[in-house]
């Protein structure tokens, strides 16, 4: 549909300032605005809240393995109240344990920071920053909506079943994911996550290419590529990514339940399970599964990942009140990560008995995206330089993003570099390396995008102190509950062990398991008091009194302060510069929808 | 009861928190809008200092108290880990010095240019020359680290020495098992359908003819030695590990070697090293009297994974071969009455053979 069909359809439809009274042309109850809704700021804001309840289990799990890990030897009473036979006499059982470290992982890479991320600030961003009424599909944005909750009731069904959840590990390798004998967290609680996550990858795919379609076609006008925020531009990448990779993960998916389910050997060969004795499988490759796996798995990193980068990169710019630095370097070195990014899958796989000089291949190809990685950074800093800031909650966690992506970035370049791969492969200090360059960085990044665009989601402000309190804690306690891992890395101490007492070579870190484990409980309760501050403003918030609270150049704060359905009431407006006019010829900010003036120095 | 009093005192906290939060917003009403967001600018402006001071301070002491818990701290045991060491430097020496500079850029600009209504911010959209300079400059770096790495790969990745000690290692659902050669230096041919581990074939040594799978016997497997949980190692001779596993994958894991491979069900791999200290040398060096090598599981195998621990001794060649002299090839546990000791009583003369071939052995 092009956008002027869209125009014209909507033309007369849309009530504006008023959030309480209907358009004349459809009737809005109550299940076609907030459940079915085909609003794509309302799809973006159930993906949000959706995203925070896993958030909240997901986050809940890592303190109750976290537990385990600092107080090996305490018994917690409520435990079994709350988690039964899993932790007779208050103590997780390992079984318990590995379903939630394993559940921790896939629900927070897939269900937080994809769905929760890119899935919310995708649907609220591209229409408002391209200029368009909606998505180029609303009935599909809205399918993959209700496909990702699907998917979340079967992975939470998956918790409540007698066998228990999966419990191999969020990647999943068989043959122990394909065999219920090997462990019983592959019975039925992996059937289960295999369908969550099948249907997890039908919402992306419906999701990714309604994104790209928008944005390559439903831009207003006076739009180009090249005016686009680079929010925009990194979501596009993210969803070229996703549509690309995430059908590879769903056939390594359908084989792996043809192996559990239909005799098929495609990853099993040669297997003696010392409880039911030799399998039948012959000729299957387990390592088969973990190049369809880390095809689509390395790619995640950077869907989860580029979100951010772009939300940051518009954050920063707005509130330093200058333009984002090298504007297209970030485009280019956004499209080099993108390209890369499909290239360098066998990183994690150098210590699988992989060729050596394929594996040379992939070190080569892992630490150039070093090289667009640094440009990002440098050119972050380079805004900030001579520029004018203001510290909204955004921009602390835009700030706060970019110093943990130089720190999870830096060892990303140990860990490429396979000589030393071979050392610190599967170690704490692999934990150490993800958690924060792409799971605490992309929360980062999440949460400046939560607090800069609320005022447009809900029309009224979060509470800046509380966005202080929530920032510096958790900033602090990013670093408190990762940086001493890598050290813990370095002594060689493996991750996912339920208990390290009864080895001699990583038993001597009880003390700073304990100490992570209790700044990982601050940090949690900072987390809910975000929530809390999240709810309680949505009804009770200060009110946004103007258009464009931060003085921003985009095209959403040209929108009424709660916009309807076709988010502009009149036509939508031309855009005539890019995003980024700040403090150019002495002028604050010029919006995007201002024409380039006679006087008007070098034009974008 | 304590439960309740600590739930208690977290939901009061917090309460406490939001009502102070609240109140600061009506307060910044009062005072003006302006006046209130100067005031909050100015506090994290200066918080971004505190926080890089209080950060690079944290780094240090985490380093004080943590390195000497850490390999690092002491010489690798085996050649290869002393060059993975020696990368490590550097790697740790560039990413280091890129950290602190970028970490203070980062909040030392934030906390300078904090808004102030005087200044004037410098429109500067781009510039070639930079862009140029961290483009070629990283490049360049990585370039190097790449060249070392790949250097270090291809050795630590090639034919192991002729003359390596070859250990079969098989990882299993929670355990380690280790096969020498014996005598003839040739493994035994295996198949995992004969697995039998109530006849003392944990591995599938082919030793008997078997019509059902058309199987022959191989003489090669009758003096294998197979031991369960400790490998012996020769200081000074290259080790070689042959990897397999009989259930899911799991992963060789030799911290103190800085080594690691994977145990794949169906598809072997190698991996090689040169220890360069006996256990008790390491004892000595480490001043940890309960020092041992440990082999830990590094990959997800199920929920024993966390207690699949081997153990590596290793002793000099002389003390090897005096344990080696002692160890009974796993066929004689098959099958009792093959073995020679067993049949001493029945025909003297086949025990004086058996004597004289443990002799000759040693």
């Amino acid at each position: 549909m092009s956008n002027e069909a869209v125009l014209h359809a909507h033309e007369v439809s849309h009530d504006v300032h008023h959030g309480g009274h209907d358009g004349h042309h459809h009737h809005e109850n109550f299940i076609t605005k907030y459940v079915f809704s085909q609003d794509h700021k309302m799809i973006a804001k159930q993906f949000l809240i959706t995203g925070m309840v896993w958030a909240v289990l997901g986050g809940l799990m890592s303190v109750l393995f976290r537990l385990q890990l600092g107080y090996p030897e305490a018994s917690f009473p409520w435990l079994e109240d709350i988690l039964g036979k899993w932790a007779k006499g208050g103590h997780i059982s390992a079984e318990a344990y590995y379903a939630l470290v394993t559940t921790h992982g896939t629900v927070l890479v897939f269900f937080v920071l994809t769905a929760g991320l890119s899935g919310t600030f995708s649907n609220f961003l591209i229409p408002l920053q391209v200029g368009a009424r909606d998505m180029a599909s609303p009935l599909m944005n809205m399918l993959s909506y209700w496909f990702f909750f699907l998917a979340s009731i079967v992975m939470l069904s998956s918790m409540f079943v007698e066998t228990g959840p999966f419990s191999g590990g969020w990647t999943a390798y068989p043959p122990l994911s394909a065999l219920g004998d090997a462990s019983p967290g592959s019975k039925t609680g992996m059937d289960l996550w295999l369908i969550a996550m099948a249907l997890f990858v039908v919402s992306q795919l419906l999701a990714g290419l309604n994104y790209i379609a928008t944005i390559l076609n439903m831009r207003t006008k006076g739009m180009s590529m090249t005016r686009l925020p680079l929010t925009i531009w990194a979501l596009f990448f993210t969803a070229v990514l996703g549509v690309l990779s995430f059908p590879v993960l769903f056939s390594g998916f359908i084989l792996l339940i043809f192996d559990r389910n239909f005799g098929t050997s495609f990853y099993l060969s040669d297997i003696f399970i010392s409880s039911v004795g030799a399998l039948p499988n012959e000729g299957g490759s387990a390592i088969l599964y973990q190049h369809l796996f880390w095809f689509l798995g390395h790619p995640e990193v950077y869907i989860i990942l580029l979100p951010a980068m772009g939300m940051v990169s518009e954050i920063l710019s707005t509130n330093s009140r200058k333009p984002i630095f090298g504007y297209m370097a970030m485009i280019g070195s956004l499209f080099a990560i993108a390209i890369l990014a499909f290239l360098v899958w066998a990183h994690h796989m150098f210590v699988t008995g992989l060729n050596p000089f394929l594996g040379s291949i992939f070190v080569l190809l892992t630490l150039l995206i070093a090289v667009p990685s640094a440009i990002k950074v440098f050119n972050w800093l380079t805004t900030l330089w001579r520029g004018n800031i203001r510290f909204t909650p955004g921009m602390l966690f835009a700030i706060g993003f970019v110093s943990l992506f130089i720190s999870g970035g830096l060892t990303g370049i140990w860990l490429g570099n396979s000589a030393l791969d071979i050392h610190l492969h599967d170690t704490y200090f692999v934990i150490a390396h993800f958690h924060i360059v792409m799971g605490v960085a992309s929360m980062f990044g999440m949460f400046a995008g939560i607090y800069h665009w609320y005022p447009k989601m809900y029309g009224r402000f979060m509470n800046n102190t509380l966005g202080y309190i929530h920032f510096w804690v958790t900033i602090a306690g990013a670093y408190l509950i990762f940086w001493p891992m890598h050290y813990e890395g370095l002594a060689g101490m493996p991750r996912r062990y339920y208990d390290y007492s009864v080895w001699e070579s990583f038993k001597q870190f009880v003390e700073l398991n304990r100490f992570i484990s209790t700044v990982v409980i601050i940090v949690f309760a900072v987390q809910l008091l975000f929530l809390a501050n999240f709810f309680y403003s949505i009804w009770k918030g200060r009110k946004v009194t103007t258009q464009n609270p931060w003085e921003s150049t985009t095209l959403e704060w040209t929108t009424p302060i709660r916009p309807g359905h076709g988010n502009w009431p009149g036509e939508i407006p031309e855009v005539h510069r890019w995003a980024y006019d700040y403090g150019k010829d002495g002028k604050s900010f010029i919006p995007q929808t201002t024409p380039v003036g006679d006087d008007e120095s070098e034009h974008h | 009861m304590s439960m309740f009093f600590t739930i208690a005192v977290i939901v009061l906290v917090f309460l406490v928190i939001f009502q102070i939060a609240k109140a600061s917003e009506y307060v910044s009403i009062l005072k003006g809008d302006e006046n209130a967001k100067a005031q909050s600018n100015k506090i994290n402006g200066f918080l971004m200092i505190v926080f890089l001071v209080l950060g690079l301070v944290g780094v240090y002491l985490c380093n004080k108290a943590l390195f000497p818990k850490t390999l690092l701290a002491h010489e690798s045991p085996s050649v290869q880990g002393e060059k993975v060491d020696s990368m490590l430097w550097v790697t740790l020496i560039i990413t280091g010095i890129v950290f602190i500079i970028t970490q203070i850029l980062l909040f030392w600009f934030s906390y300078k240019y904090q808004e102030n209504p005087k200044r004037k911010v410098f429109f500067f959209p781009h510039n070639n020359t930079m862009e140029l300079v961290w483009t070629v400059v990283p490049a360049i770096t990585l370039t190097v680290l790449v060249v070392i790495g790949l250097r270090n790969w291809f050795s630590f990745t090639s034919e192991a020495p002729k003359d390596a000690l070859v250990v079969e290692i098989t990882g299993k659902q929670f355990g380690w098992m280790f096969r020498y050669p014996g005598k003839d230096n040739i493994f035994g041919k295996k198949y995992f359908r004969v697995i039998n581990d109530a006849q003392s074939n944990p591995l599938g040594q082919i030793w008997a003819d078997n019509a059902q799978y058309n199987l022959k016997a191989d003489p090669a497997n009758f003096d294998d030695i197979v031991l369960s949980q400790t490998v012996y190692l020769v200081k000074g001779k290259p080790a070689k590990f042959i990897i397999n596993s009989r259930d899911v994958i799991h992963d060789v894991g030799l911290p103190q070697f800085r080594m690691k491979m994977d145990a794949v069900p169906g598809t072997p791999t190698t991996l090689w090293f040169t220890p360069k200290f006996t256990t008790k040398e390491m004892k000595e060096k480490t001043g940890n009297p309960d020092f041992v090598y440990e082999i830990s599981c590094d990959q997800m195998c199920g929920n024993g994974h966390y207690s699949m621990k081997g153990v590596i001794e290793v002793v000099t060649q002389e003390e090897y071969d005096l344990w080696m002299a002692k160890q009974k090839p796993n066929y004689y546990a098959a099958f009792p009455d093959k073995d020679p000791a067993n049949q001493k009583p029945v025909t003297p003369a086949a025990g004086a053979d058996s004597t004289k071939t443990l002799a000759a052995a040693k």
